[in-house]
């Protein structure tokens, strides 16, 4: 079973979120901000991650960017999930190392789709 | 809607479409027709059908047809078909076609154009490899509404994440508000025709490469036959033939063969593959003309939407 990080700071949308991916056979782990995301990952990096954008203490572009600098940091499949939905932004998230980029609203199908596209599925 | 208007109902659609409904099937055409009487004013499925009955009411009919076989479709649908395409069909038809350097592409169901566009994307992507081809994709379908909005090439930000990378999202196509138009290239690439599947199609000339995807599994049985029989005399010996993950030429026919380890992928087999010279080699038509029987094929099967969350 592989494992995913929800990463966001709604806790209506991680609950969605867990209960998609867990349909789809992950292990979910919960962080409400690029902080504790990062706390988490540094105890054991997992295998995907759904990150949101704007996030109180970190965002999700920071806790991306740091991420990848972490020893290890290059492995997990990141894949924002935010309302910032315009060329501009997708662009900058793609350019600091995310893998793929769903804007929210979103349902199952295209999470789905989404991780089959990163090759999570 | 009484046991009588539903057969008419199903009687009606097969023979305008070919659509098969079976007995169990109501549901479909209340959840379908409904807003198609409200349209036209009427309060009820039994008032629609009662309105089909009368003289020169063409246009209902025709709402009614669309409306049942209208369904969604998305980009790089099933995935599989496309990898097919880039590493089996096009590799081997860049080998096949290198003299004439030409090849026809026929999407006979293309709803609104993710089917025709995916495949346009593709060859975006070979488009190194392709200097100086003429590659053509014709894009049919039944229904003038998703033809236009094929034309068009603007969907929605659902319709965009399902199956496109987010990639090809930023590289092929321009955002406008809340909706996403695919670059005047890639729709200049595909051609739209309306065609009914149980019309000749013939004067559509020759194909290299036929996506013939979901759609023969609304049809009966001899249907399916006539029409897989009819495709396969539009393809050279060496050409290809996509069909949907769900269904298949095995026990139907011998006019196709699968092919090994490719699933959904077929060539023609037996009398047909004999019969039918490599492309470079018939003497028939390579023609575009244009098609002379109006109507087109049925769309691609329902994907159904799940929850939708909101931030």
């Amino acid at each position: 079973m592989k494992n995913c990080l929800v990463v966001d700071d709604s806790s209506v949308i991680r609950k969605v979120a867990r209960r998609i991916l867990e349909d789809l056979s992950f292990e979910i782990a919960e962080a409400e901000d690029g902080m504790k995301a990062l706390e988490a990952c540094r105890k054991g990096m997992p295998e995907a991650i759904l990150l949101d954008w704007n996030m109180p203490v970190m965002d999700g572009l920071e806790f991306l960017a740091q991420l990848r600098r972490e020893p290890g940091g290059e492995k997990p499949k990141v894949v924002f999930c935010t309302t910032e939905n315009d060329v501009a932004h997708i662009a900058k998230a793609m350019r600091a190392g995310a893998d793929e980029y769903i804007m929210k609203p979103f349902d199952r199908e295209i999470v789905e789709a989404k991780f089959a596209e990163v090759g999570l599925i | 809607m009484t046991p009588n208007e539903y057969d008419y109902l199903r009687g009606y659609l097969k023979q305008q479409s070919g659509l098969v409904l079976t007995a169990e099937k109501q549901y479909l055409i209340e959840s379908r027709l409904l807003p198609v009487a409200r349209k036209a004013g009427l309060a009820s499925i039994s008032a629609l059908v009662a309105k089909m009955k009368e003289p020169g009411q063409s246009r209902i009919c025709e709402a009614v047809v669309e409306a049942m076989t209208t369904n969604e479709s998305f980009f790089f649908r099933d995935k599989t078909p496309f990898e097919h395409f880039v590493d089996t069909m096009l590799p081997k038809m860049l080998e096949a076609r290198a003299r004439e350097r030409r090849l026809r592409i026929w999407c006979a169901a293309a709803s609104t154009g993710q089917e025709p566009y995916s495949l346009a994307m593709c060859l975006k992507e070979a488009e190194a490899k392709l200097a100086g081809w003429r590659i053509e994709i014709i894009g049919t379908d039944l229904s003038n509404e998703v033809l236009d909005k094929a034309r068009a090439g603007v969907y929605s930000q659902f319709e965009v994440q399902r199956g496109l990378p987010i990639n090809h999202l930023l590289k092929y196509f321009t955002q406008n508000g809340d909706t996403w138009q695919i670059s005047s290239t890639l729709r200049s690439m595909v051609q739209y025709r309306k065609l009914n599947l149980l019309e000749n199609f013939s004067t559509l000339g020759q194909f290299d490469i036929v996506f013939c995807r979901n759609v023969l599994i609304y049809f009966d049985n001899p249907t399916k036959v006539d029409i897989l029989g009819r495709i396969s005399k539009m393809m050279p010996a060496d050409g290809f033939l996509v069909l949907g993950a769900a269904e298949t030429v095995v026990g139907l026919t011998d006019a196709f063969k699968p092919m090994t380890e490719k699933r959904g992928l077929y060539q023609l087999g037996g009398a047909a593959a004999a019969a039918t010279p490599p492309r470079g080699l018939a003497t028939g038509t390579l023609g575009t003309t244009a098609p002379t029987g109006a109507a087109g094929a049925l769309r691609p099967a329902i994907a159904p939407r799940l929850s939708v969350v909101r931030p």
